[in-house]
């Protein structure tokens, strides 16, 4: 009876973990622009390690949001109106972090790189707060009415939790950006990233692990334990990894530690995807917020070619950008001024060349 | 103005504005595939030069339409929450499919195509860019799938209040949305080929104007090079003017697609809107006649002062049903067919807000429907006619040297952007008061509309709206600013900017190989970031 709601719930669950693990470390890596590389080569060297992946990688929000659209209407439009104001701000954050990827490098000054270095900083930062308050909030509730609608004016959203969510998804990014860093170059940047990792990794993830925890305690099942505690022992044989140079074993941990405090979230709120705060009767859950059997049956049949189709080429890609990158390896930036007609040259170095 | 307007100007800006990039990215992104594929079979240098070149264009315009492409995601639920709740359960199928099966290839491959010039095998490389090339045109189907259901809402049943798709297939082969694939698609062809034609005629105006290529007493080109202008040399020549050819004959082949598809789409909005197509024409009356002219007050929406000067007999007849005599419904006729059907009214509905009870307009804005469908086809047509000019003039191998000329071709590039941008307001505005408009017939799936009174979020305040509005619209402005700047620098610096290896008055270590997918490790990110 309810088998393809709760099939489709895990799905979405799914999808939105893959967005963590993926777009996770491109967004710290985007935080990392501005805290962590020393000069310009080191900012290229971050940007390159995501450079070829990130976009496919964001592609999981969307997907996230269309499935929840499609599976579960209600759950969509509750949750996506409801978080407006916040919404909006991670839509602008998103918005000139990818402009900022690809045109950063398209015009040589100092300016013009640094003004796009602070978009895909605090754009990853916004972005990672706003969606981890939002996955927070989809958890422990939303002043929600009968029909589903927020009451209370635009800030009726706000309650601790979101902020948590919020650090618990930046946290995560930095420490998980961290480790990809340690796993993806080469020299003196490989080196530092593995000591933040060492260094911060307890401070990184102990929000998100309160969140699990939180969760638990108010709903919580016997497994969600046991997941807790997996997650924990994760977290703990990334760090250990890390100290004895197995960043590849470290950046995985990451990934279980990631996946069962999620499933501990997740598991202990169903079948509850929305709960209203005034009124539990107003919840939103599988059943009441699905689709109808006959699209959650279409659209099963088309995840079920289309998600092993995606893991498949998601990983063949990192798998052709496996090498490592470090300082020595990137080109001389383009300049191609001098190839443009005396006065133009001018004109396009923005006038002042 | 209250919550409503500002989400319909809200989604009215950000949708046209996506709509910006999506043809150039959809066009150009085929053009550059086709331009390699040639490279490949030829191994002629000028191809490569193509591909790269449009190919870093292509690039700053797609990134813009992924960033505005976010937003068009979220924006059903945020600003549409009861359009979200009403149609769910068919129309975040094509989304979620459109995502799943689409957007995922078309960044994937897209990275690798960028990062991959010599990390992978040539014919790798290349099948990548057409596997990209492949998911954006995949894109335009499933969400012009879950457009044209909102203007034909087929495959679905009533269900507790709620359609609910019981026919797949019949959704996915809406003759709705075929008819806007093909329409669309071929509309974003006509905007890749006016965007060739206008850059590479300014490019070969430059070679003119810098005196290395002149013309011999017949007209015909002498092709020549320059010794200090890096990348102007022989090759450079054969890029442009090959460039301009291939532009001109696909805009001029793909207006006559969007002929022919929207000769097919008028048929159909005929059937399943006639009220569009009645605003189309400003037709008050029952005719049969096409109006060049009409006036009075066009967009007054109660018909009593318009008057068609100038009118072709049969045209309308002839778009509508394909014969010169079946009488085409007028508004006045149209009005009291859809008051019976559904209400004068509003009801009294709470999620109505303020507008309960309100009397019901079933006439579109017809100053919007009746110039917007000029201006696209306007615009079109002008597109297609400048470019079999722009293949007279330049038959001897070169453009003229007027400056005058130069410009305009430059200007004729925003002409087919116009005609999308004029199809895409005329349809989305043809449809009120509707959000999902009624098929006329009511057989089978009756009750199945929505008026747009009551599609936009009931708990989102005004106050909230206006913000977004008014920040989604700055931020935008000011990225269009950016983004022109940007495509004019790379469009100045010509073919150098996109392979700064031809530029020989800078040492390099890298030999910028010109073997399809060359070895060397060293370069791995020559053409990132
Ligand atoms: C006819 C084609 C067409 C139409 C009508 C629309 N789009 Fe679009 N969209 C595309 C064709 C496209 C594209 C060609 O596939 C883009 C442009 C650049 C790109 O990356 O893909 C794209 C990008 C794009 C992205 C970013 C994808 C990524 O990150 O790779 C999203 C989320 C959307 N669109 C969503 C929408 C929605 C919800 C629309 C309706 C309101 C919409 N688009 C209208
Ligand atoms: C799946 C694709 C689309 C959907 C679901 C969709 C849906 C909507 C919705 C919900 C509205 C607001 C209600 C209204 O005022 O009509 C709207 C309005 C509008 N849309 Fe679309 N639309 C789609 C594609 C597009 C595209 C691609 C364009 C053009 C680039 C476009 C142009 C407009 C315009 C100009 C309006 C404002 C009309 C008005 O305010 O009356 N739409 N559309
Ligand atoms: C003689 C030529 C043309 C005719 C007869 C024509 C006809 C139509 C019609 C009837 C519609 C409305 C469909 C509906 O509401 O269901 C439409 C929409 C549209 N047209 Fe055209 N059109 C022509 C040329 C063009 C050109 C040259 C372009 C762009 C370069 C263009 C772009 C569009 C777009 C983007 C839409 C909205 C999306 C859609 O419904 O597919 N059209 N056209």
């Amino acid at each position: 009876m309810d088998f393809l709601p709760t099939l489709w719930f895990i799905l979405i669950a799914v999808l939105w973990v893959g967005y963590l693990f993926l777009e996770g470390f491109d967004l710290g890596v985007g935080m990392l622009m501005k805290t962590f590389a020393r000069d310009e080569k080191e900012r290229r060297v971050l940007l390159n390690t995501v450079g070829p992946v990130w976009d496919g990688n964001e592609v999981w929000l969307l997907t996230a949001g269309g499935a929840t659209f499609a599976a579960f209407p209600f759950w969509y439009a509750s949750l996506f109106s409801a978080l407006y104001l916040p919404l909006v701000f991670v839509l602008l954050a998103l918005i000139f972090r990818a402009v900022a990827f690809e045109y950063r490098g398209k015009v040589h000054s100092d300016t013009w790189r640094k003004v796009w270095d602070w978009a895909i900083a605090l754009g990853s930062l916004v972005a990672a707060f706003g969606i981890g308050a939002m996955l927070a909030l989809t958890t422990t509730g939303l002043p929600l009415n009968a029909n589903g609608d927020r009451v209370g004016g635009p800030f009726a959203w706000f309650s601790w939790y979101a902020v948590l969510g919020g650090l618990a998804v930046v946290g995560f990014a930095l420490i998980h950006a961290a480790a990809f860093v340690a796993l993806k170059t080469d020299g003196d940047i490989r080196h530092r990233a593995r000591r933040l990792v060492g260094r911060w990794m307890p401070v990184g993830l102990l929000p998100l692990a309160l969140w699990a925890i939180l969760v638990a305690l108010q709903h919580g099942k016997w497994f969600s334990w046991i997941l807790i505690a997996v997650a924990v022992v994760a977290a703990v044989t990334s760090w250990l990894a890390n100290r004895s140079d197995r960043e590849g074993w470290s950046f995985l941990a990451m990934g279980v530690f990631l996946l069962s405090g999620a499933a501990a979230i997740f598991s202990a709120v169903y079948p509850v995807v929305l709960p209203s705060t005034l009124d539990p009767l107003w919840n939103l859950t599988v059943e009441n917020a699905s689709s109808s059997s006959y699209t959650l049956g279409l659209m099963s049949i088309v995840a079920a070619v289309g998600v092993p189709l995606v893991l498949a080429y998601q990983a063949w890609t990192y798998w052709v950008f496996r090498q490592r990158i470090s300082v020595d390896s990137l080109p001389a930036p383009v300049d191609f001024a001098a190839a443009v007609g005396a006065k133009e040259k001018v004109e396009a170095m923005g006038g002042k060349a | 103005m209250d919550a409503l307007d500002i989400a319909r100007w809200q989604f009215g800006i950000v949708t046209v504005y996506h709509f910006l990039m999506v043809p150039l990215t959809i066009g150009l992104g085929t053009l550059v595939a086709i331009l390699q594929t040639r490279w490949h079979q030829t191994g002629k240098e000028e191809y490569l030069r193509m591909t790269k070149f449009w190919g870093k264009l292509f690039l700053i315009n797609f990134i813009m339409g992924v960033a505005t492409g976010i937003v068009q995601e979220f924006q059903f639920g945020m600003a549409w929450s009861e359009y979200s709740r009403f149609v769910g359960d068919v129309f975040g199928a094509p989304l979620a499919m459109e995502a799943l099966l689409a957007f995922f290839v078309e960044s994937t491959f897209l990275g690798l195509w960028i990062f991959g010039w010599k990390k992978l095998p040539a014919k790798v490389h290349l099948a990548c860019l057409w596997i990209a090339v492949a998911g954006s045109i995949v894109s335009a189907y499933f969400i012009l799938v879950a457009n044209s259901w909102m203007q034909h809402p087929v495959g679905v049943e009533m269900i507790n209040g709620r359609p609910q798709m019981v026919d797949a297939w019949a959704v996915f082969t809406n003759n709705t949305a075929i008819v806007a694939f093909f329409h669309t698609i071929t509309g974003a062809l006509a905007v890749a080929g006016g965007f060739l034609l206008g850059i590479a005629w300014y490019q070969l105006w430059r070679r003119r104007k810098d005196g290395i290529d002149t013309v011999d007493a017949t007209g015909k080109v002498i092709v020549g090079e320059s010794a200090t202008i890096p990348g102007r040399d022989k090759k450079d020549h054969a890029v442009w003017i090959k460039s301009l050819r291939i532009g001109a004959v696909v805009a001029m082949i793909a207006f006559a697609g969007t002929t022919i598809s929207g000769d097919v789409q008028a048929k159909l909005m005929f059937e399943q809107q006639p009220m569009k197509m009645a605003a189309a024409e400003a037709a008050c009356h029952d005719g049969t006649g096409f109006s060049i002219l009409s006036i009075g007050d066009v967009g007054s929406r109660d018909c009593s002062d318009v008057v068609a000067v100038m009118e072709i007999p049969g045209l309308l007849s002839f778009l509508a049903s394909g014969d010169f005599t079946t009488e085409v419904r007028g508004v006045n006729t149209l009005v009291p067919e859809y008051q019976e059907r559904f209400g004068t009214h509003l009801s009294d509905d709470p999620m109505y807000g303020s507008r309960a009870g309100q009397e019901i307009n079933y006439v579109p804005i017809m100053a919007v429907t009746y110039w917007g469908f000029r201006m696209m086809i306007g615009f079109g047509g002008l597109a297609a006619m400048a470019a079999g000019v722009a293949l007279w003039l330049t038959r001897k191998g070169t453009v003229p040297r007027s400056k005058g000329l130069m410009r305009l071709a430059l200007i004729g590039i925003l002409a087919p952007f116009g005609a999308n941008a004029a199809g895409w307001i005329f349809t989305e505005m043809g449809r009120q008061p509707f959000v999902v408009a009624p098929n006329p017939a009511m057989s089978g799936i009756d009750q199945v509309f929505m008026f747009t009174a009551s599609a936009v979020s009931p708990g989102v305040s005004a106050g909230e709206m206006i913000f977004s509005l008014v920040a989604l619209t700055s931020v935008y402005a000011v990225l269009l600013v950016v983004e022109v700047k940007l495509l004019t620098k790379y469009v100045r610096g010509g073919v150098v900017s996109a392979m700064p290896e031809l530029d020989q008055t800078q040492p390099r270590k890298d030999d910028g190989g010109t073997s399809p997918g060359g070895e060397g490790d060293d370069d791995v990110l020559a053409f990132a970031y």
